[in-house]
């Protein structure tokens, strides 16, 4: 055990060798010659949803000699929210992150302008829907790329059974797995009769009025369906017009069928109403259907996800979208880049949405007729309809088309649930339509 | 000259290096070396932030421009926000009177049970207050869920019908004060403990052989003994209650219909999730001048019971 001793003359003898071997070594292109990036994308609920995005950034950062970074960071608690806002303050932090909604336009000016890499994608993957341009196209320029993790539809997950015994509607003839939806009766109307027989069969639709996200997109996509516009795009108030009211009718009408405690709703308490057996439908994306698939099998068998129900101005359906955007503080821009197109191919999108289970949807148009939907079960076909192949509905977000700095607010306050609880509490309508005017000029301030 | 002006400069040195030692020797400089740790930690941690917040209340929606105090005359103007004033004041000022009458009858109980027994009684009752807030009130989210309300399941084996207790204003309200008097009364509890035990036998002995009952012993050597933990514990309760976040936001996130905001959820909501981070910031800041003025008013009380001593 015994440590040979090293002379002060070994020593420098030792250290001058090696130096000279430095200099006189040929220059080596190291492995992260290409520099390196951090990106942040949001943690998938569906377990293991994470690992083909994993996987395909690795397999580019090899290719492109980048060492990347990835955090996967959960929205639960607004971490996600958390960390985009501490970044913008702080000017520093991943040079991609996950954003959705209305965070792309809160932070234009932070963002590197994408619209050479978009034109790309459009012209290789289809357009993209109206609200993911409102969305991610910001004073003309196009400041974030559309990320198929996390992106999903808000449609009705229905109960068969249910909907046959007490509504008399077959989901299944009217969406069929395969072939063209048969869906000319499915409109506002009949969708309040059916919640009126849900409702007196015991088993109501489980529909939230608090200010999450899941209650505020479905009163969203019921408002753009009647046309009620409460600001428009110049912002201007317009709440008070018959387009509202008639929205505020239909809902007023439609909480009566549904559950007593609606107001305390959450955006997990519709997920819990079906999963538990007791719902004949709830707007959500396939995570219901997927826990129930795992927890509740019987009730998994049941379900069927398919599109909205069409209003007087036409069948519109929530659209909540995330986006992947670049910091313009960000040093690496070029490999940021290259990462986000990468992502955005159609083999590597597949990839994601398989591996989500099809809880992931594409915002371009050509790529949703992935197999998986078609594949999905118990029951075979329930996701068919999800990524609305035959594109049937206009996929929306409440509050559009207001400014962003309103629109935002109007959603994120839940401005539209809180005056469908206030008139179905008695309130008289001019009233409540007042006190949204009131709310809406408190938004404005800029 | 250089034989004298040696010495002179050896004194200047000397008599510095004695100042020097003098002023290290001070008990003042020492008591503020010592506190110079926290002192810096409190500026890195609570008076840079709190800066920052008076600076962004001042800037304009979109953080562009300075505005001075627009964004609080623009509050001011607001009907939601004197309703979370109303509620802030409701549920901090309600929750601080039963957490204290609670703490006090409670405290009184476990002084009586015998010394051997007494330790057990007082770890069990801490057990609310140990908890994190946001773990605990997700218990009590569970009890008053929505739709599977443990407590509504009790009830309905008794023949009472459901009661929406996060979906009606009134029991929201309800829910979310008694959550906070569940989780903060034994800080109460243990703060008059402390203070009954420093309460000299002999008081209560004199009181017992002129005949006072226990309810007059408890109002006439008890209670005054009591005063100033009584009045600071208060005024420590009411700060961190106004300043309350995490069982508002778990339990009902401020609804329904904005019922329950208080100032820390209502200045989350507006700052971070709607993004107007200068209002959230002028929001949190109208905390400040209201326990500004609940502290004067207590510890000049204090002081004065001090001085009359």
């Amino acid at each position: 055990m015994g440590f040979k001793k090293v002379s002060r003359r070994r020593f420098v003898g030792g250290t001058a060798a090696l130096s000279s071997a430095m200099v006189a070594a040929p220059f080596v292109r190291g492995a992260y010659a290409a520099g390196k990036i951090s990106v942040g994308f949001w943690d998938h609920w569906v377990p293991n949803a994470n690992g083909a995005t994993e996987k395909l950034i690795k397999e580019w950062g090899e290719k492109e000699k980048v060492e990347v970074q990835i955090d996967f960071i959960t929205s639960q608690g607004n971490k996600l929210l958390l960390t985009t806002a501490a970044e913008a303050q702080a000017k520093s932090g991943h040079d991609i992150l996950a954003m959705n909604t209305f965070l792309p336009a809160r932070y234009a000016d932070q963002l590197v302008p994408l619209n050479a890499e978009m034109e790309k994608l459009i012209a290789d993957n289809g357009k993209v829907n109206e609200t993911v341009e409102y969305l991610g196209k910001i004073g003309g320029k196009w400041l974030v790329i559309p990320a198929t993790v996390g992106s999903q539809i808000k449609g009705p997950c229905s109960r068969i059974d249910y909907m046959k015994e007490y509504a008399k509607i077959d989901v299944q003839k009217m969406y069929p797995a395969g072939a063209e939806p048969q869906d000319k009766d499915w409109t506002l109307d009949t969708f309040m009769k059916a919640a009126e027989a849900c409702h007196k069969g015991g088993h109501p639709f489980g529909i939230g009025l608090g200010t999450t996200s899941d209650c505020v997109d479905t009163i969203g996509a019921v408002f753009h369906a009647f046309g009620a516009v409460m600001v428009n795009a110049k912002g201007e108030i317009v709440v008070k017009n018959d387009q509202v009211r008639q929205a505020l009718d239909f809902y007023k009408k439609l909480i009566a069928f549904l559950p007593e405690d609606v107001p305390a709703w959450d955006d997990a308490s519709n997920n819990k109403f079906l999963v538990s057996g007791q719902a004949s439908m709830i707007m959500n994306p396939p995570s219901a259907w997927a826990v129930a698939k795992r927890d509740a099998p019987k009730v998994a068998e049941q379900l069927w996800t398919h599109p909205f129900p069409a209003g007087p101005k036409g069948r519109f359906a929530p659209f909540l979208p995330f986006f992947w955007g670049i910091w313009n503080f960000s040093k690496n821009v070029p490999a940021a880049k290259s990462l986000l197109m990468y992502l955005s191919q159609a083999s590597s999108v597949e990839k994601m949405v398989v591996a989500s289970g099809g809880y992931d949807l594409p915002s371009f148009e050509n790529l949703t007729k992935f197999k998986i939907w078609a594949e999905a079960e118990p029951p075979k076909g329930t996701l068919f309809s999800y990524p609305d192949p035959y594109h049937t509905q206009i996929l929306s977000i409440a509050a559009a088309p207001a400014p962003h700095k309103i629109a935002e607010q109007i959603y994120n306050l839940g401005l539209q649930t809180q005056m469908a609880v206030r008139y179905f509490k008695g309130e008289a309508l001019e009233k409540t339509l007042d006190w949204a005017a009131n709310e809406l000029e408190g938004y404005m301030r800029n | 000259m250089a034989d004298i002006a040696a010495p002179t400069a050896t004194a200047a040195a000397g008599n510095r290096r004695s100042s020097l030692h003098k002023l290290v020797q001070r008990k003042s400089t020492i008591a503020f070396l010592m506190a110079l740790p926290l002192i810096l930690l409190i500026a890195i941690l609570i008076v840079y932030p709190a800066g920052y917040a008076v600076y962004l209340a001042m800037l304009s929606k979109s953080m562009t421009k300075f505005v001075g105090l627009g964004t609080f005359e623009f509050i001011l103007k607001r009907q939601v926000f004197w309703d979370v004033v109303y509620q802030s004041c409701l549920f901090a000022i309600s929750a601080v009177i039963f957490k204290a009458i609670i703490g006090f009858i409670v405290a009184h109980l476990v002084h009586n049970i015998p010394l051997k027994g007494q330790r057990k009684w007082r770890g069990m009752l801490l057990v609310p207050w140990v908890i994190p807030p946001a773990m605990s009130t997700l218990a009590w989210l569970w009890l008053f869920d929505p739709s599977y309300s443990a407590f509504n399941w009790i009830l309905a084996h008794f023949g009472i019908g459901a009661i929406p207790w996060t979906g009606e204003a009134g029991w929201a309200r309800f829910c979310v004060i008694l959550v906070n008097i569940w989780a903060g009364a034994p800080f109460f509890m243990i703060m008059y403990l402390a203070a009954l035990k420093s309460v000299p036998e002999q008081l209560h002995e004199a009181a017992a052989i002129d005949g006072a009952s226990w309810l007059q012993r408890i109002w006439y050597v008890n209670l005054p003994m009591m005063r100033n933990i009584i009045a600071i514990t208060a005024l420590f309760s009411l700060i961190v209650t106004f300043a309350n976040f995490d069982i508002v936001r778990v339990l009902t996130a401020g609804g329904p219909l904005n019922a329950t905001h208080i100032f820390g959820t209502w200045s989350f909501k507006v700052g971070i999730e709607s993004g107007d981070i200068p209002q959230g910031a002028a929001v949190s800041l109208f905390m400040a001048p209201i326990l500004a003025i609940a502290a004067a008013f207590i510890l000049r009380d204090i002081s004065r019971r001090g001085s009359e001593v």
